[in-house]
């Protein structure tokens, strides 16, 4: 007997008190959770973002859609930049005033060739205003998994209001579950050494997020 | 479960031990207080927390019901999404596919996130014993893997050790795993991290192979969640070329829409942040993204024996959101090594004597590793009833009774070692079954309460030196319940 008809036959020995018309799913599962916390408007919703973005620690920009070159390029120079990665399907625009070199994405580039790379610019597929949270899926201009990790500083543009949701069962119905996704609340962290909170372990040790508005 | 835990004394004996080290239980209860207030005001903030916590049991328990079911959908979806599952009776099982598949890759070493599962079947062992170095890339598993140390605690493994001991660890070992500590390292934390990030780093990068467990498995979707904090879990997921994911049958969960629920209590139960730093999901391969081959080991290991007692089967819920350590007394006193388990705390003392069986004299004794506080239940996300659990467990040490054992049905046998506490339960349920009798009793208690021992006395010292008797409450309930109630219950 294989290992998988073993265990699944101890399940079933296991369960031989659940009757065979127990309740179904849908009415098992009671559902009486709010879908958001708290009434706001739109303009609520983004400023409870960008303050929780902050509360964790991301640096918040806002600016409007024909800004947002001159503030990239900004931001990147203020780093001192040299390099930037470009995932495919990000807006060239966004870069059209920056100075620093790009480096395309490419699935065959060695892990060691992104960790030379001084910053990333991506977009995201929806960010969670109640949890600061900003969630990439690998869709456009968001490039693999891998380069908003390796990299020690990350520039993430979120259209407003649009890419915005209250809540994080609003976010998930927005997600599509067969792509690859990442949360991210403010930059990585840890607390193990007597609870100390320190940024930056593994992941970008600085995480910037602009919250762009209008087209 | 891992070899490490073996001799391990039995817990009173053991709680005794630490509870004598001051540094210990300093460093303890420090942070067990410390998490205990920030969840508390984490919870506060979510006003439908009663709403979700019950959501989330039932979920939960719904997935137990037919756990059946949910497996064989998840192994559809997994394979359909390109990954391969493989199933694992036990540890001994899931170390040897776990090798195997290692082997396969013909690499000799593998990066690890922290994972419950793979130290409970003590996989690090395992493939040290067949050649293979596995490095712990969490912060504190990196501090516990450095000192040849424990883990104590679920969240925060390293929470014993101090800075200066963390600092000296790093000075006197890294080097003989990698890259050396900076000769002039302090005890700041930000400079240990930055060590252990520069030490780390070069792994991540030169690793093929990775070793995760989950959080979350969806069943609908075949979807794998991993919550973290560090980011050493996303580089683990995603930079090697191949990804192992050894995960309890006991996490899946029926669909996509369910991780709405989790990712909310999860959080927020366990580091009190409305939102870990990382969470990554996925969903068996993608091209060009991520590891190009997965493997799902679904482990067993006791799971389906706990699945198969009707009361104890609610400890399958947990979350391992570790709320439940930081707010326990014997917790904070003991520490979680004492338990003689990687789950340490009050989850630890009702699952480690269902998976492992209360054959061992820890196993026996930690269903007595409790004051029956309730604090547990009171702030467990899933509403597991830990108290009752224990008292269940309490019952069948003392008395025996039919348990499953490696799918099979056995009688156990009475606890030899345990005649005292046999006699406390039968003095309970005598007690219990003569109201009048336990009403005389709790006002005596009461009465008498300035003259109460600290301790306890004969064979109930050895565990009630380890921590503070519950003080007896000034007024018993029944008089406090007859004086506010003006005596509607008419003293029944
Ligand atoms: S038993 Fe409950 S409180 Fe304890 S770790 Fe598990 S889910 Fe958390």
């Amino acid at each position: 007997m294989s290992s998988r008809e073993r265990i699944l036959g101890r399940v079933r020995r296991a369960l031989a008190d659940v009757p065979g018309d127990d309740t179904p799913y849908e009415e098992a599962v009671v559902r009486d959770y709010l879908r958001e916390h708290g009434g706001r408007t739109v303009d609520e919703t983004v400023d409870l973002l960008a303050g929780n973005l902050a509360d964790y620690r991301a640096l918040v920009h806002r600016c409007a859609a024909g800004e947002l070159p001159s503030l990239i390029a900004g931001l990147l120079s203020a780093r001192g930049a040299r390099t930037v990665l470009v995932p495919p399907g990000l807006d060239q625009g966004w870069l059209a005033a920056a100075a620093a070199e790009r480096v395309p994405d490419r699935p065959e580039a060695d892990p060691h060739e992104l960790d030379r790379v001084d910053s990333v610019v991506t977009a995201c597929a929806v960010a969670i205003a109640e949890t600061g949270t900003i969630v990439l899926d690998g869709g456009p201009g968001q490039g693999r998994r891998r380069i908003t990790l390796v990299p020690d500083h990350h520039i993430c543009v979120v259209r407003v209001p649009d890419q915005v949701v209250s809540s994080v069962p609003q976010a998930l119905s927005r997600l599509d579950p067969a792509r690859p996704s990442t949360w991210i609340s403010g930059p990585s962290a840890t607390s193990d050494i007597e609870l100390d909170r320190v940024e930056g372990v593994h992941g970008p040790r600085t995480m910037e997020v602009v919250l762009v508005s209008g087209r | 479960m891992s070899g490490t835990y073996l001799g391990m004394p039995a817990f009173p004996a053991a709680a005794r031990a630490a509870v004598r080290n001051p540094t210990l239980r300093g460093n303890l209860r420090h942070a067990t207080h410390t998490i205990r207030a920030k969840r508390a005001r984490a919870v506060a903030e979510v006003e439908d927390w009663a709403e979700l916590r019950e959501a989330g049991k039932r979920i939960k328990d719904h997935t137990l019901r037919h756990l059946d079911t949910y497996l064989e959908r998840l192994e559809e979806s997994v394979t359909a999404a390109g990954g391969v599952v493989h199933w694992a009776a036990d540890a001994e099982e899931a170390n040897r596919i776990v090798t195997s598949l290692v082997r396969a890759t013909g690499e000799t070493e593998v990066v690890k996130v922290k994972s419950m599962a793979t130290q409970e079947i003590g996989l690090n062992e395992a493939l040290e014993a067949a050649g293979v170095r596995a490095y712990e890339t969490d912060l504190a598993e990196l501090i516990v893997q450095l000192g040849d140390d424990r883990p104590s605690h679920i969240l925060v493994p390293a929470i014993h050790r101090n800075r200066g001991e963390i600092r000296d660890l790093f000075r006197a070992e890294m080097a003989a795993w990698g890259r050396p500590a900076p000769e002039d390292l302090t005890d700041g934390p930000a400079e240990l991290a930055e060590a252990a990030r520069l030490h780390l780093r070069e792994k991540f990068l030169r690793a093929k192979v990775g070793i995760s467990g989950a959080n979350f498995m969806v069943a609908e979707t075949g979807t794998l969640v991993v919550v973290e904090s560090e980011g050493n879990g996303r580089m683990c997921l995603t930079l090697p070329e191949t990804l192992i994911s050894v995960v309890g049958i006991e996490k899946v969960v029926p669909a996509w829409r369910d991780l709405e629920v989790f990712l909310q209590t999860l959080p927020r139960s366990s580091t009190a942040e409305r939102m870990n730093p990382y969470t990554s999901m996925w969903t068996g391969t993608t091209d060009g993204d991520g590891p190009s081959t997965f493997h799902l080991v679904l482990l067993d290991n006791g799971r389906t024996d706990t699945l198969a007692d009707e009361v104890g089967r609610q400890a399958l819920r947990c979350i391992r959101c570790s709320a439940c350590l930081n707010v326990c007394p014997v917790y904070e006193r003991a520490g979680g090594h004492a338990y003689g388990s990687v789950y340490p705390g009050p989850i630890g003392a009702i699952l480690s004597p269902q998976l492992r069986g209360t054959g061992s004299e820890i196993d026996a004794s930690l269903p007595y590793a409790s004051s029956l506080c309730g604090a547990c239940y009171e702030v467990c996300p899933v509403a597991i009833d830990i108290p009752e659990v224990l008292v269940h467990l309490r019952e069948r040490v003392v008395q025996g009774g039919p348990v499953t054992r490696a799918g099979n049905k056995v009688v156990l046998r009475p606890a030899k070692g345990h005649a005292a506490e046999r006699a406390a339960m039968r003095a309970a349920r005598w007690a219990f079954g003569r109201p009048g009798a336990l009403r005389t009793g709790q006002r005596l208690a009461s009465r008498t309460r300035r003259f109460h021992p600290r301790t306890l006395p004969g064979p109930g010292r050895a565990w009630s030196e380890t921590r503070e008797l519950p003080p007896v409450p000034p007024e018993p309930f029944r008089d406090w319940w007859q004086r506010t109630h003006g005596g509607e219950a008419g003293g029944k």
